[in-house]
């Protein structure tokens, strides 16, 4: 091993005379797999994806689900993602940026989907997670509950619980909370 | 003043000034070895924690006079009980400077040059100029990092073979209370870190509504001051783990929670843990590791004995184990594989390619998205991509790799024919021909 490393020494000298590479860019394990996720994203007509920071910064992006049946049928909802560079070691941050009166979302867009945390596993994918947050809306859980309120409402008053929703996508207050319109 | 130098370097003599028949083959006993190692090898230790004061002492005594070292963190309080080379005064200063000076101190004739940054923050090139890297980190994510940056200068020859004087060898440690890791990673030989990254466990995650509803432990009531509860308050304000201001907060709002849900065991020492996902450290587990890697290290460096073949556990939990086990390498790996060797014409567009990857036999990849060290080429989707990366389809690649001659670039899609098409990333080595200073490569596949 030594004997290269003087060789080396030798290298570098040669090389450091020379005109060197531009500086280039690392690109991480975790960025080649999403990279791979998210040319394979087959979203239904419903969720609706953009990056903010354009087409080669694919780690920071945005979601819009618009549910087409259930309660919150009508509503956009939008939801941030943030990717970390050991993707899919670690799930992806999901964070929802619409104020929502939802048993599962609580009112700083903390979302309960438990393939978000205890149940990621790294052959899951973006798609997953965004059929997953689809669900949260077509079937809220009252057993999962981030919102205390919205959930026990949901399971004591259904009837109830939807007005509510609909009062909060409209624009307005459920109780001491304001909901601006999403609809 | 007695010199001490031949006294220090007792023992190391033993070892490499008198032949042996467990020797590497490079090994040449003698003087000169020893002088060499002293001159030429340049070793950075890339962390100067736990591990990282007890790597620079043993390498420090070890006989490698130039080192450098890099690490973000300034000294706290509770790092004193392991981290030896720091004292009650250094608190607050940078671990790299004063883990430098005081092992200079002691250690005469060794140079260390502290870097207290980022590893982020330092070019490529900083890397590429050290021997072999030793890491003595405490997380995934830096490790990944390194290792992409070290498998990062490995080249192939055209029988996908490494290049010898493009390995940038890495001795790698962790500890986590009583157990820990030593591993050799000699990236294009042995298994990188990504290679094998499913070896850690990922990081225990509460599911939300727990926290929230039903906390049961203390670390429930942590998580949940961590997550739920700083959110609510400092709408927007991002929490920052080494600001000791929001870690206090945490706490405080986590015995909060505590008391109210009538659950013991909240410390700040705990909340530091499972926050930052630390467990306990022990100096003993740090002393045997570290000095596992350095031995390591050494070992590479001079070929005096065979190195570790790869991955050194220690578990002293229940009594004391320790297990050799040797991972092979995921020859496919995105980091450490040689990649499908493509030799393309200057002229070649990007849709020609796409069209190439499908008819290769090595790859088979049918509608493939591309990606160039961080820029997207093309993706089939979702449309808003396919769209904004459309127009490069009729460009050259050359044109579109900043026409450099001989560079690595990844295409995923469908491989395979018929029925068994699976979904694939894939690692392509393009060489462009008829260039000055690039070699032929003999290769089926070019336009
Ligand atoms: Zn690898």
């Amino acid at each position: 091993m030594i004997n290269l490393f003087k060789v080396k020494e030798k290298r570098k000298e040669l090389a450091e005379n020379a005109n060197g590479r531009p500086p280039v860019k690392k690109q991480s394990a975790g960025e080649l797999r999403l990279h791979k996720d998210i040319s394979e994203l087959n979203l239904p007509k419903t969720c609706g994806i953009s990056f903010p920071n354009g087409k080669d910064d694919l780690m920071n992006f945005e979601v819009t689900i618009r549910p087409d049946e259930g309660y919150y049928m009508g509503g956009t909802f939008l939801f941030s993602f943030q990717i970390s560079p050991i993707y899919p070691h670690e799930a992806p941050k999901v964070k929802c940026k619409t104020k929502v009166y939802h048993p599962n979302i609580d009112l700083e867009g903390n979302v309960c989907l438990n393939i978000l945390r205890e149940d990621w596993k790294p052959v899951l994918s973006i798609n997953t997670i965004i059929y997953g947050l689809f669900h949260l809306f077509t079937e809220p859980n009252h057993e999962d509950p981030l919102n205390h309120d919205a959930a026990a409402v949901l399971r004591d008053n259904p009837k109830l619980f939807e007005s509510n929703v609909r009062r909060a996508m409209a624009g307005g207050y459920v109780g001491q909370t304001f909901f601006p319109r999403c609809v | 003043m007695v010199s001490i130098e031949p006294s220090r370097s007792r023992d190391l003599d033993k070892l490499l000034l008198r032949p042996g028949n467990i020797v590497a083959p490079t090994f040449e006993a003698g003087a000169q070895l020893r002088e060499d190692i002293k001159e030429y090898v340049r070793i950075l230790v890339v962390g100067a924690g736990g591990l990282g004061c007890e790597l620079l002492k043993d390498l420090a005594l070890s006989g490698f006079r130039n080192l450098e070292v890099i690490d973000m963190d300034r000294i706290e309080v509770t790092n004193l009980n392991r981290q030896f080379l720091f004292r009650h005064e250094d608190v607050g200063n940078p671990k790299a400077d004063v883990a430098a000076k005081r092992v200079m101190e002691r250690v005469s004739g060794v140079d260390i040059i502290p870097h207290f940054c980022r590893i982020e923050d330092k070019p490529l090139d900083f890397y590429n100029d050290f021997n072999i890297i030793v890491l003595g980190l405490d997380s995934i994510e830096a490790r990944s990092y390194i290792n992409s940056v070290a498998c990062g200068f490995l080249e192939y020859d055209a029988d996908d073979n490494p290049r010898q004087e493009t390995i940038k060898p890495m001795v790698d440690g962790g500890t986590e209370g009583f157990k820990g890791h030593a591993r050799v990673i000699v990236p294009g030989v042995t298994p990188c870190f990504e290679c094998t990254i499913w070896l850690f466990p990922p990081q225990v995650k509460f599911p939300l509504c727990t926290l929230a509803e039903t906390p049961r432990t203390a670390a429930h009531c942590i998580e949940y001051a961590h997550l739920i509860k700083w959110n609510e308050v400092h709408s927007g304000k991002a929490f920052d783990p080494d600001n000791p201001d929001h870690m206090q907060w945490v706490y405080s709002e986590a015995v909060k929670r505590a008391e109210l849900f009538g659950i013991p065991g909240v410390t700040y020492s705990l909340t530091q843990g499972v926050v930052k996902n630390i467990i306990p450290a022990i100096a003993s587990t740090n002393a045997i590791i570290s000095a596992a890697c350095a031995l390591e290290t050494l070992k590479m460096v001079s070929g005096c004995s065979k190195t570790l073949s790869n991955y050194l556990t220690y578990n002293g939990v229940e009594g004391l184990h320790t297990k050799v086990t040797e991972f092979v390498k995921d020859k496919d790996c995105l980091v450490c594989g040689p990649g499908v060797l493509l030799e393309l014409d200057t002229s070649i567009t990007l849709k020609k390619f796409i069209d190439l990857l499908e008819d290769h036999p090595k790859l088979l990849i049918a509608k493939a998205s591309i990606t160039y060290r961080g820029k997207n080429l093309y993706m089939q989707a979702p449309p808003v991509l396919e769209e904004m990366t459309r127009s490069n389809l009729d460009i050259t690649l050359f044109e579109l790799m900043d026409k450099i001659p001989e560079d690595t670039i990844h295409a995923t899609g469908l491989a395979g024919k018929g029925e068994t098409k699976q979904s694939s990333l894939r690692k392509l080595r393009v060489v462009f021909k008829g260039l000055d200073g690039v070699t032929d490569v003999d290769m089926a596949g070019g336009a």
